[in-house]
């Protein structure tokens, strides 16, 4: 083995070590939903290459209004889909989807875009 | 809008507003306007539905009075609309494709000049061209010039979006694209300005604009293919939506006036003449006609339309004109629902797709991974002087022929295409998991009556006695007294002989006197001065009537052929004998031979006592029955079948049978006509039509069928195709993949996918 191939061999295996960590094992962004007074539970939500926030809790038996709003064209995540709810919806570009739930038993309810690529999660509590 | 004489109704979406205060003060605002009558404001839609004087105020002043308070107000046309939203979804998709079209023709175009330039280094002739005129690197310059444009313009979009999603720690499909056309233009950029880096390790200074160009034209070929094929997979619902009439007649002080669909109301009427849709859900008031319902309920044949009789938004009137009173309007109509349950069903998933999910999620970090390895490997073991461009290669072409989206599409798409299918032919799914468990039926249960048979006794057999005819009464005059007498009755039994009297143009218009109903036994009356008793053996004891020899003998023999005996005396003696049963509908047979042919054992319940219940099940072939069954006792029919390790599927009329509809495991609501809110069912028919049955298992075959063959592709594809891509065959066979041809194989894998699941358009069921 000469140095370059030393080089690559050490990079190569830090660059995959590298993609492991920080796809699976990352940090993910939490929101609770905040409650309006007309007792919905609502949160925006931007959609651009993943949802922020991505992990979104919420309360039981109270209704809850996710605002999507679709912030580039990416055909990749022009639909949301919420299968535990029946859900599958477009979501236009630069403009803001609501979903409404009512999520009647507590659960972590995965939403995905429509090739299940990318991932957030409604956690019922 | 709605209008009346004196007053309107207009809905205005509200923005602005953040507490429940803010509602209060946009309701002031609406209510101290001059003209209006009544406003309400709900915050969580966002609405503000305003009842006002037309003559004082109009929209655009209730707008003005939101917005002087501080809010924004727009006038809702199309709430609930969804024919309006599906235009503005198609409106928008056609500009998206129009924008990808553009980009894949600009890719195309360079891609077509890069490749042949490129080329001119494999003929020895060119290359000596090019180093006696410009020289190497001034092409490369020129090949740098025009894949710019492609990677800026075309390619632009993979890399913003590889970028974003990488900020999430995620990754898709444009990662894949981004990482592996990024490499191959990087590789070649450093390549162009210093290829002197290159040659003093002994390496050629190689350029790959070529890959980068053709790679990204061959995936938006790819993503152009696509969104024309995923347009289709929804093309049953589009259909649906369609159906909506846009605007509807409706008679304002006694005048027609056409409005939008929109505006019209409960309790509004209107006319429809022939040949129009008809607007919404109806009561007809005035008039006949006849209806296509076929579009709703799968139905061919037109429905034959009277006053007091339903009518249904989306179907078309064919001959006369009549008026009709809005019973349900918007997302009540029975068309509305129909939407919205395919759309539910189109939106669930299937426990099916679960495998695929698991995979796609960690999909693309690993291609990468593998890629990266690929690199490392071939790094290691080429010679020097090629090792570098060798690695590149097969790293580019490891991300390039992975597909994540075959695995994504493989089973929505399919899910799309069958559900929409069934809606076409009057079969709701309620999900991809009903759908998906419908393929498993071993056994179907059937109700007896009203699915097996038609649920209304009718007269089978009229027996006119010896005794009657020496009486020299005929067998139209019983019939007229039997008639005239029931029809003063209520029971489903008096019914059968008034239809039958009917039927055999026998009028029943004698006069009746002191007609008495006696309960559970029959009904006597003086019929046109002459005492007539009608009903069982008990009435006839309780009336002294003696039973002769003859009508005994009918009586047994009606008896023997399960149906229920009645007994007609005239003047204290009898005269005839009549048969009453529940007839097995036409199809019943087919649907039960159908079944039976497909491995699925029929099983059928029934109130009736046994004799009855072995009759009919003889008559379509089926050969367990439980007879005597209590409503109640009917989800223990379908444990008792659950436990014998069967999957069972129960027809039954959703109402009465919702409970073992339920308990199921593929509840099937038979003949909910337009009537389609049964929670308890996993699928709906439209129709009363046994063999609808049957083609929703056949749905369901095929679906699953096809999801299969997508998922097999997709795996198969993806398992095969990456290690081709990473040199696996090269120490073997001297074989490498080229990353075009991996480009065009990544682009083609999800068209194919989507032209399989279209193909589930075309099956037959």
């Amino acid at each position: 083995m000469d140095t370059s191939q030393i080089l690559v061999t050490l990079g190569g295996v830090g660059l995959a070590g590298f993609v492991v960590w920080y796809f699976f094992f990352g940090k993910r962004q939490t929101t609770t939903a905040t409650l309006t007074d007309s007792g919905v539970q609502e949160v925006a939500v931007t959609v651009k290459g993943g949802y922020s926030p991505d992990v979104i809790e919420v309360v039981k038996d109270k209704p809850v209004r996710l605002k999507f709003y679709r912030d580039e064209t990416s055909s990749c995540s022009e639909e949301l889909v919420f299968g535990d709810f029946s859900i599958r919806r477009e979501l236009p570009a630069f403009e803001t989807t609501v979903i409404n739930i009512l999520p009647t038993k507590t659960g972590t309810f995965e939403f995905t875009c429509g090739m299940n690529m990318l991932r957030g999660k409604l956690v019922v509590r | 809008m709605t209008t009346n004489q004196e007053h309107a109704t207009a809905t205005l979406e509200i923005t602005g507003m953040h507490c429940a205060s803010c509602a209060a003060f946009v309701e002031d605002a609406l209510s101290q306007t001059r003209g209006v009558k009544r406003a309400a404001v709900n915050l969580a839609s966002e609405k503000a539905t305003v009842e006002f004087l037309p003559s004082v105020v109009n929209v655009a002043h209730l707008a003005t009075a939101v917005e002087n308070a501080g809010y924004g107000a727009r006038q809702l046309k199309h709430d609930e609309n969804h024919a309006a939203q599906a235009e503005a979804t198609e409106a928008r998709k056609l500009a998206e494709y129009t924008a990808l079209k553009r980009r894949f023709g600009v890719a195309a175009a360079f891609a077509a000049v890069i490749m042949p330039l490129s080329m001119t280094m494999l003929v020895p002739s060119a290359e000596h061209f090019i180093h006696q005129t410009i020289g190497m690197q001034a092409l490369n310059f020129i090949l740098l010039a025009l894949t710019l444009p492609v990677l800026l313009y075309s390619g632009r979009e993979f890399y913003i979006s590889a970028y974003n999603t990488f900020l999430h720690r995620t990754a898709n499909m444009d990662t894949l694209i981004a990482i592996g056309t990024g490499a191959a233009f990087a590789y070649s950029v450093v390549a162009t300005v210093m290829p002197a880096l290159f040659e003093q390790h002994g390496i050629r200074a190689e350029v790959y604009y070529d890959t980068t160009a053709t790679i990204i034209a061959l995936i938006l070929l790819g993503k152009v293919l696509e969104a024309r094929a995923k347009g289709q997979t929804s093309a049953a619902i589009k259909k649906l939506i369609g159906l909506q009439a846009k605007t509807a007649r409706v008679l304002v002080g006694g005048e027609e006036r056409e409005i939008p669909i929109e505006e019209v109301h409960v309790d509004n009427v209107v006319v429809v003449r022939p040949g129009e849709k008809i607007a919404t859900d109806g009561e007809i008031l005035e008039g006949t006609s006849s209806v296509d319902e076929s579009m709703l309920t799968g139905e061919s044949l037109p429905v034959e339309k009277t006053s007091g009789g339903a009518v249904f938004g989306g179907t078309v009137n064919k001959t006369g004109r009549f008026t009709f009173r809005a019973t349900k309007v918007g997302a009540d109509t029975a068309l509305a629902q129909i939407v919205r349950l395919v759309e539910e069903a189109q939106g669930s998933k299937a426990p099916i797709q679960r495998l695929a999910d698991k995979i796609s999620s960690v999909f693309v970090p690993t291609v990468v991974v593998i890629s990266i390895l690929t690199f490392v490997v071939w790094f290691n073991v080429m010679p020097a002087d090629t090792r570098l461009p060798f690695a590149l290669v097969n790293f580019v072409s490891v991300l390039i022929i992975a597909c994540p989206c075959a695995l994504g599409l493989a089973t929505p798409t399919a899910i799309m295409v069958g559900t929409g299918k069934g809606a076409e032919h009057g079969i709701l799914i309620r999900n991809a998991e009903s759908l998906e468990k419908a393929h498993q039926i071993t056994v179907v249960v059937v109700d007896k009556t009203g699915t097996i048979t038609k649920g209304e006794p009718m007269v089978t057999d009229f027996v006119l006695l010896d005794s009657a005819m020496n009486t020299t009464m005929t067998r139209e005059a019983a019939i007229q007294y039997a008639a005239s007498l029931e029809h003063h009755s209520e029971h489903p039994l008096a019914s059968a002989i008034v239809d039958y009297a009917a039927a055999q143009k026998v009028d029943a218009a004698f006069t009746v006197h002191d007609f008495l109903a006696v309960e559970g036994k029959g009904a006597t009356g003086v019929v046109a001065g002459v005492n007539v008793i009608i009903g069982n053996t008990k009435l006839m004891e309780q009336q002294n009537i003696t039973m002769n020899a003859q009508a005994t003998s009918a009586a047994v023999q009606l008896l023997a052929e399960a149906k229920t005996t009645m007994f007609v005396a005239v003047k204290g003696a009898i005269v005839a004998v009549i048969g009453v049963a529940d007839t097995v509908r036409d199809t019943s047979r087919e649907a039960v031979q159908a079944m039976q042919a497909r491995g699925i054992e029929v099983v059928m319940l029934t109130g009736d006592n046994r004799q009855t219940a072995e009759a009919i099940a003889a008559q379509v072939g089926i050969k367990r029955i439980f007879s005597d069954v209590l409503p109640q006792d009917k989800t223990n029919i379908v444990k008792q079948l659950q436990s014998e390790g069967k999957t069972v599927a129960m027809v039954g009329d959703g109402i009465n049978d919702a409970p073992a509809l339920a308990q199921a495991d593929v509840g099937i609501a038979i003949g909910a006509g337009t009537d389609i809110a049964m929670e308890a069912a996993s699928v709906t028919l439209m129709r009363s039509d046994v063999r609808d049955v049957v083609r929703a298992i056949d749905l369901s075959r095929r679906t699953m069928a096809n999801i299969k063959q997508n998922l097999f592709f997709a795996f198969v594809y993806n398992v095969l195709g990456i290690p081709l891509a990473a040199g696996l065959l090269y120490p073997f066979t001297g074989w490498l993949l080229s990353p075009m041809i991996a480009a065009a194989a990544m682009a083609m894998s999800s068209v194919s996918v989507l032209t399989n699941a279209l193909r589930l358009k075309t099956v037959k069921i």
